[in-house]
C-alpha cells in the first residue's frame, strides 16, 4: 500500500518552473541582509563580489533547469562556467534551499555526464536547510534509474550526511519502502542501511521487512550495517526480532561524510548558524569482559535498554490515556535534555533500573516520577550487587577496584538525587561491623553522609557504635575522613529538615523536637569522638582542622537552617583550638565563635521581640557556656589575662603562685595576639616591617597606635575570622567612642 | 537542589518520602504518611538464627498443597541435583504471557549463541523453550505458582514423533514465602527460589534474560553449616514408609595441605531414635534441640575416632528425604516431603534477598 501511494510522488514536483525563480530572488535579498548582519565592517568590494556571485548562481541555476528540458547540444564552456559558479557559491556560502530541487533533479536525471553530476553533487552544501520536497523529487528520480550507479551511491552518501539538514522528514519517511527495495543492490546496501537507520520509526518495522533483512543476512553473512539496522528493529520491536551484538564493534557504518564534511563546517562557521547535531548511533553492545566472571556476579551497571514487556499493555493503555501516543520513547534514543523534555510523557524506565545510575537524564526523570516500584527495583538490584561484591564480606574477592568505582557511582547518584538509597543504608549497617576501615575507605565513608534522618537511638547501634570503634583504633586520616563524612551527614540532615519544615510536615518521627534531638545527638557524638581523638592524636593540627570544620556548620544551625539548636564545642576541642600552634585553626575558632555570637544574639532578639511563648528557647546553660568561652578567649588573645579570668571548670585558670613557678616571663600576655604561638610568625614579620633595621625583636613596641596597625596587618594577612571576632566580641574604647558618635548622628 | 525537591513533595500535599524508614520500622512505629512503605525493614539484621525463627523455634506448618498435589506432576523434581539461586521479585511478569516469553527467550538464546546474527522471534530454533506454571508447587495462598523453564534441543531427524531431547531445566518457586510476598507491591512477582539442572551456560543465558526482562537479580544460594545441621536434624526425624538410606554427614577439615573429607554415616533408625529422644514437642524444633542432636553425634564420633567434628566444617548432609551441599546444591528424594524442603529453601532464599 505504501508503495503504491508513494509511486505517485515522482510526477508531482516537476511542475514548478517559475516559482523557484521568484523564490531565488527573494533569497538573494535575504542573503544580502544576512551578509550585512554577519559581517558589519564588510568592504564594498566584498559586497559586490557577493552580489555578483549570487547573480551568477541565479543564472547557473536557470541554465541547469533549462538544460534538462532542452535537447540542443550544450556548449562545454558555458556549462563549465555555470558549474564553477555553483561550486564557488556552494563552498563559500552554501546553497539556498531553492537550489536543491533544481540541482538534484539535474544530477539524478542523467542529463549531464557523470563528471558534471559528481561535481554538482559535491557542491550541494546547504546554506540553511534542505527542503524535504527536493529530496523526495530526487528519490523519485533515483527510482527511475537514469543515473549511473556511482551517482546513486554518491547521492546516498550525500543524503546520509545531509540528513539532519532536511527540514521535514514525514514525506521522506513515506518513501521508506523505496529505500528498502534498494537493499537488494549489493553495492548500495551499506548506504541504504544507513539511510534506513536514520529513517526508521516503529511503524516501519514490519515482519516482511524483518524477514527480508534476515534473508539478506543469510546471504551476506555478518555485516555491520545489517547488524545496526537489525538492532534498531529489535529496539522498536523486540517481540519480533532479536540480536546480540558482539562486544568489540565500534563503528557500524562506513564513514559516509565523504567530501562534504569540511565544506559544511566551513559554511557553518561562516554563516554562524548552528546546525543540527547528527544522530548518534546508539546501539547497545554487550559489555566487553576483561576476564571471566560469573554471569550473575558482575558489577557492570546494565546499559539502558527499553523494556520489552509492555508490548500489549501499551495498546490497552492507549485507550485510556487519550493524550499519550501509543508508542513509548525508547530509552536508548534518549541522548539530550531537550529530548527528555519533549518525550517525558512517553518515556519508560529502562528494563533494568540499575542503568539509571550512570544516566543523568534518567536520574532527572526519576526525580519527577512518583513511583514506589522504581525505588524497590533499585533497592533489590543494588542490595544484591553490594552484598555479593563487597570485598570484606565475600571471601577471596579480588575485585576491590571495581567495587570502589561502583560505590563511587552510587554516591554520585545519591548526590544527584539529594537522597540516599535504602539499599546503601542497609549495606552500611550490615557491613560496617565487618569492615577493616581500609578497603574502599573514602567511598564507603561517603555513603554515610546520605543516611536519611531518623531517630538517633535507632541507628546508633548499627552506625555510630561500630563507627566509633573503628574511629578510635584507626589512623588519623581515617579519623579525618569520618569527621568529613559526619559533617556532610549533618548538612544533609539540616537541609532535609528545612524542607520538611517548609512543607509543614509533622509526623511521629519528624516533629521538631524529634528532629532537634536527633541532630543534637549527632553533634554530641562528634563532640565526644573529637575530644577523644584530640587526645589520641596529640592535638594534631590536621585533625583539629576537620573538627573545627564540623563546628563551622554547627555554629550556624539557628540562622542558616532555622533549627533552634546551638551546641558549643566541648572543652576538649575548644581549648586545644584556642592554644593551637597554628593560625589557620585559631582563625577558624575565632570565626566560629563569631558565628555562635551572631546566632545567640539573633535568638535572644527573637525571644524578646516575639511576645508569644516560643516553643524552643536556648537554655541559659548555652549562654553561660558561650560566655565562659568568650571570657577565656578575650582573656587570652586580647586583655592578656589568660590565666585569671577563665571560669570554665576545664579551663586554664591557674593560680599565680603556680604560674610563677613555671619561671616564664610575662606569663599573662603569652597568649595574646602578639605572643600567641600561632601568631608569633605574624608579629615577627610585622616588627621587621616597621623597624627594618632592628634585629632584636622588641614585641613590646606593639601597643597603642602600633597595636592598631598590627591588627590591620593581621587582617590584611587573611585572618578574617579573627577580624570578625575582634570586631564583634571585643568592645574597644576607641571604637566604642566612634560608634557612639555615629549613633548620636543618627 | 534542596528547593528543587520541595515542589514535588508538596504537589499532593503529602509528604513523599520513598525511603523505608528502616529504623522507624524497628521501633515498630506506624508509617508516617499515606505512602505505602514497601522496602523491607532492618528488622532482619538482627536475625541470627536460621530460617528466620526469631525465637529459635520452627513450627512445621501444615502443607496446604500436600493433599491436592499430584505426585506425577512434580516427579521431575525428584532425584536430580539442583543448583540453588535466590531471585529478587520479578517486575512486570505476567503469567498470561508465558508463551510470548518462551518465544523471546528462545530467540534470545539463539542470538546469544551466534553473536552478531539477528534471529527472528517465533521461528523454529535449535533450542526449544517452554515455560509453564506448576500450580502444585506452592505453600500458602499468597504464594505464586511455580514457573518451569524447559530447554530442549530439537531432534534433527525428520520424523515428527521423535521427542525433543531435554537439555536443561530450571524452575522458580515460592513455598510459604509470605514474608516476602506480603511486602511487595503490585507488578512484582515473588518467586524467590530458583533451581536449575543442566549446563551452567544455559543457566547463565536463561538467568541473564530474566534479569534483563524482569529486572531481577540471581544469586547463588549457599547453605551455611548451621543451616545444614538444622536440615539434618529435621529430616533425620521424619517418618518414612519404606526402608530408608543412611543419614550421612560429610565434614571437611580446614587448613590442610591435602583436602580431607570425613564422612559420617548413621543408620537412619538410629538417627531417628536419637532425634526422638532430643525433641521435646513433636512438630516443633528449637535451636537447642538441634545443638543437642549434633553434639550427641559429635560426642559419639569422638569416642570412637578421637576427632572433634565440631572443629571441622559441615559441607554436606544426606538423608532419605533430601541431600544438601553447602555450595547450594540439593537433591530431593522423597515427594511427600517436597513442600517442607522447598519451604526451608524458600526461606533461605528470602533471607539472602533481604
Amino acid at each position: 500500500m505504501q508503495r503504491r501511494r508513494s509511486s505517485k510522488t515522482p510526477k508531482q514536483p516537476l511542475s514548478i518552473p517559475n516559482k523557484s525563480q521568484t523564490d531565488l530572488s527573494a533569497w538573494r535579498k535575504g542573503g544580502k541582509i544576512d551578509s550585512e548582519k554577519s559581517v558589519q565592517n564588510n568592504q564594498s568590494a566584498d559586497d559586490q563580489k557577493c552580489e555578483s556571485q549570487e547573480g551568477s548562481l541565479e543564472q547557473a541555476l536557470s541554465y541547469f533547469q533549462k538544460a534538462q528540458d532542452s535537447v540542443a547540444p550544450k556548449k562545454k564552456s558555458v556549462e563549465q562556467e555555470h558549474l564553477d559558479a555553483v561550486e564557488s557559491t556552494a563552498l563559500e556560502q552554501g546553497l539556498p534551499p531553492e537550489g536543491f530541487e533544481i540541482l538534484l533533479k539535474v544530477v539524478l536525471s542523467g542529463t549531464f555526464a557523470d563528471t558534471v553530476n559528481t561535481r554538482l553533487l559535491k557542491s550541494l552544501i546547504p546554506a540553511s536547510v534542505i527542503p524535504e520536497n527536493s529530496v523526495v523529487t530526487a528519490v523519485s528520480w533515483l527510482c527511475v534509474g537514469k543515473c549511473s550507479s556511482n551517482i546513486q551511491l554518491l547521492f546516498l552518501k550525500w543524503l546520509i550526511t545531509m540528513f539532519d539538514f532536511i527540514d521535514h522528514k514525514e514525506q521522506l519517511n513515506a518513501l521508506y519502502g523505496f529505500f528498502f527495495s534498494f537493499l537488494q543492490d549489493e553495492k548500495l546496501c551499506p548506504y541504504v542501511c544507513h539511510v534506513l537507520y536514520l529513517l526508521t520509526r516503529k511503524e516501519n518495522v514490519r515482519p516482511f521487512r524483518i524477514r527480508t533483512l534476515l534473508d539478506l543476512q543469510a546471504k551476506m553473512g555478518m555485516q555491520s550495517h545489517l547488524q545496526a539496522l537489525l538492532s534498531l528493529y529489535k529496539l522498536f520491536c523486540p517481540e519480533q526480532v532479536t540480536i546480540t551484538l558482539p562486544g568489540r564493534m565500534k563503528t557500524y557504518f562506513k564513514n559516509s561524510e565523504g567530501p562534504w564534511k569540511a565544506a559544511i563546517t566551513a559554511v557553518r562557521q561562516r554563516n554562524q548558524g548552528s546546525s543540527p547535531l547528527s544522530q548518534a548511533v546508539f546501539l547497545g553492545t554487550s559489555q566487553p569482559q576483561s576476564r571471566k566472571r560469573k554471569w550473575n556476579a558482575q558489577l557492570v551497571i546494565p546499559a539502558s535498554s527499553a523494556s520489552t514487556k509492555h508490548l500489549d499493555e501499551d495498546r490497552e493503555k492507549s485507550c485510556f490515556y487519550l493524550c499519550s501516543p501509543n508508542e513509548s520513547f525508547p530509552v536508548e534514543q534518549l541522548q539530550t535534555f531537550p529530548q527528555l523534555l519533549q518525550n517525558i510523557h512517553r518515556l519508560e524506565f529502562p528494563s533494568q533500573m540499575g542503568s539509571v545510575l550512570t544516566n543523568p537524564l534518567l536520574l532527572h526523570y526519576m526525580n519527577c516520577v512518583k513511583d514506589e516500584s522504581i525505588y524497590l527495583r533499585l533497592y533489590y538490584w543494588m542490595g544484591q550487587r553490594l552484598q555479593e561484591e563487597c570485598p570484606w564480606c565475600v571471601v577471596d574477592n579480588p575485585y576491590e577496584e571495581e567495587f570502589r568505582s561502583f560505590l563511587e557511582t552510587v554516591y554520585k547518584a545519591e548526590c544527584f538525587l539529594q537522597e540516599g538509597f535504602s539499599a546503601c543504608e542497609e549495606f552500611l549497617y550490615k557491613t560496617l561491623p565487618l569492615w577493616d576501615g581500609i578497603c574502599c575507605r573514602s567511598e564507603f565513608l561517603r555513603l554515610v553522609s546520605w543516611i536519611p534522618l531518623s531517630s538517633f537511638s535507632d541507628i546508633k547501634p548499627y552506625l555510630f557504635d561500630p563507627l566509633a570503634q573503628l574511629f578510635f583504633t584507626s589512623s588519623i586520616y581515617f579519623k579525618c575522613s569520618v569527621l568529613e563524612s559526619l559533617k556532610e551527614l549533618l548538612q544533609n540532615w539540616l537541609i532535609r529538615s528545612v524542607i520538611q519544615m517548609d512543607l509543614e510536615i509533622s509526623s511521629v518521627n519528624t516533629t521538631l523536637s524529634g528532629l532537634v534531638n536527633t541532630v543534637a545527638e549527632l553533634v554530641h557524638f562528634v563532640g565526644w569522638i573529637s575530644t577523644v581523638a584530640m587526645r589520641l592524636e596529640n592535638n594534631s593540627t590536621f585533625l583539629l582542622y576537620f573538627i573545627l570544620d564540623f563546628y563551622g556548620t554547627v555554629c550556624d544551625i539557628y540562622l542558616k537552617y532555622n533549627l533552634p539548636l546551638l551546641i558549643m564545642p566541648p572543652a576538649g576541642v575548644f581549648y586545644p583550638a584556642l592554644l593551637s600552634m597554628d593560625s589557620v585553626n585559631l582563625n577558624q575558632l575565632c570565626y566560629i565563635m563569631y558565628r555562635y555570637r551572631a546566632n545567640l544574639v539573633a535568638a535572644k532578639e527573637n525571644e524578646l521581640s516575639k511576645k508569644k511563648i516560643l516553643q524552643f528557647k536556648f537554655s541559659n546553660r548555652t549562654y553561660q557556656e558561650y560566655n565562659q568561652y568568650i571570657i577565656a578567649m578575650v582573656g587570652c588573645l586580647w586583655t592578656s589575662s589568660a590565666f585569671q579570668k577563665d571560669t570554665h571548670p576545664q579551663g586554664l585558670c591557674m593560680d599565680d603562685k603556680l604560674l610563677s613557678k613555671s619561671a616564664v616571663k610575662e606569663v599573662k600576655s603569652s597568649f595574646n595576639i602578639v605572643y600567641h604561638p600561632a601568631m608569633m610568625g605574624y608579629s615577627v614579620k610585622f616588627l621587621q616591617q616597621i623597624c627594618p633595621g632592628d634585629t632584636a625583636l622588641n614585641f613590646k613596641l606593639i601597643k597603642g597606635k602600633k597595636w592598631d596597625w598590627y591588627l590591620e596587618y593581621l587582617y590584611s594577612q587573611g585572618l578574617r575570622g579573627l577580624k570578625a571576632f575582634i570586631e564583634s566580641s571585643i568592645s574597644r574604647v576607641s571604637q566604642a567612642a566612634r560608634s557612639k558618635a555615629g549613633n548620636a548622628d543618627v | 537542589m534542596a528547593e528543587g525537591r520541595a515542589p514535588r513533595a508538596g504537589a499532593d500535599g503529602k509528604k513523599f518520602e520513598r525511603r523505608r524508614r528502616a529504623a522507624a520500622a524497628m521501633a515498630e512505629e506506624a508509617p508516617e504518611d499515606g505512602a505505602v512503605r514497601t522496602l523491607p525493614s532492618l528488622r532482619r539484621l538482627s536475625r541470627g538464627l536460621p530460617f528466620g525463627r526469631s525465637h529459635g523455634r520452627l513450627i512445621v506448618p501444615a502443607l496446604c498443597s500436600q493433599e491436592k498435589a499430584d505426585p506425577q506432576k512434580t516427579a521431575f523434581v525428584l532425584r536430580k541435583a539442583w543448583t540453588l539461586y535466590s531471585v529478587t521479585p520479578l517486575y512486570g511478569f505476567r503469567r498470561a504471557r508465558l508463551r510470548d516469553y518462551a518465544r523471546l527467550l528462545g530467540a534470545f538464546i539463539a542470538a546469544e549463541k551466534q553473536k552478531g546474527l539477528a534471529v527472528e522471534v517465533g521461528v523454529e530454533l535449535d533450542i526449544k523453550v517452554a515455560l509453564s506454571s506448576l500450580a502444585d508447587i506452592r505453600g500458602s495462598e499468597l504464594d505464586q505458582a511455580a514457573l518451569l523453564v524447559q530447554l530442549s534441543s530439537r531432534s534433527r531427524s525428520s520424523s515428527r514423533n521423535s521427542e525433543d531431547k531435554p537439555v536443561w531445566l530450571g524452575w522458580f518457586c515460592s513455598v510459604f514465602g509470605d514474608e516476602l510476598s506480603e511486602s511487595v507491591p503490585e507488578h512484582f512477582t515473588c518467586l524467590p527460589l530458583f533451581l536449575s539442572h543442566g549446563a551452567e551456560s544455559y543457566t547463565a543465558l536463561v538467568g541473564s534474560w530474566f534479569q534483563k526482562t524482569f529486572d531481577c537479580c540471581f544469586r547463588r544460594l549457599a547453605i551455611s553449616p548451621l543451616n545444614l545441621s538444622w536440615m539434618v536434624a529435621m529430616w533425620a526425624g521424619c517418618k518414612l514408609d519404606r526402608a530408608a538410606s543412611a543419614v550421612e554427614l560429610v565434614f571437611s577439615v580446614p587448613r590442610l595441605a591435602q583436602p580431607l573429607d570425613i564422612s559420617y554415616a548413621i543408620h537412619p533408625e538410629d538417627a531417628k531414635a536419637l532425634w526422638d529422644t532430643v525433641q521435646k514437642t513433636p512438630g516443633e524444633i528449637t535451636h537447642e534441640e538441634v545443638d543437642v542432636f549434633m553434639d550427641c553425634l559429635y560426642a559419639h564420633f569422638h569416642r570412637h575416632f578421637k576427632i572433634h567434628l565440631s572443629a571441622a566444617k559441615l559441607v554436606k548432609i544426606s538423608t532419605a528425604i533430601a541431600s544438601a551441599h553447602c555450595d547450594g546444591i540439593v537433591k530431593i528424594l522423597h515427594s511427600q516431603y517436597l513442600p517442607g524442603v522447598l519451604m526451608l529453601l524458600t526461606e533461605l532464599a528470602i533471607s539472602q534477598i533481604q
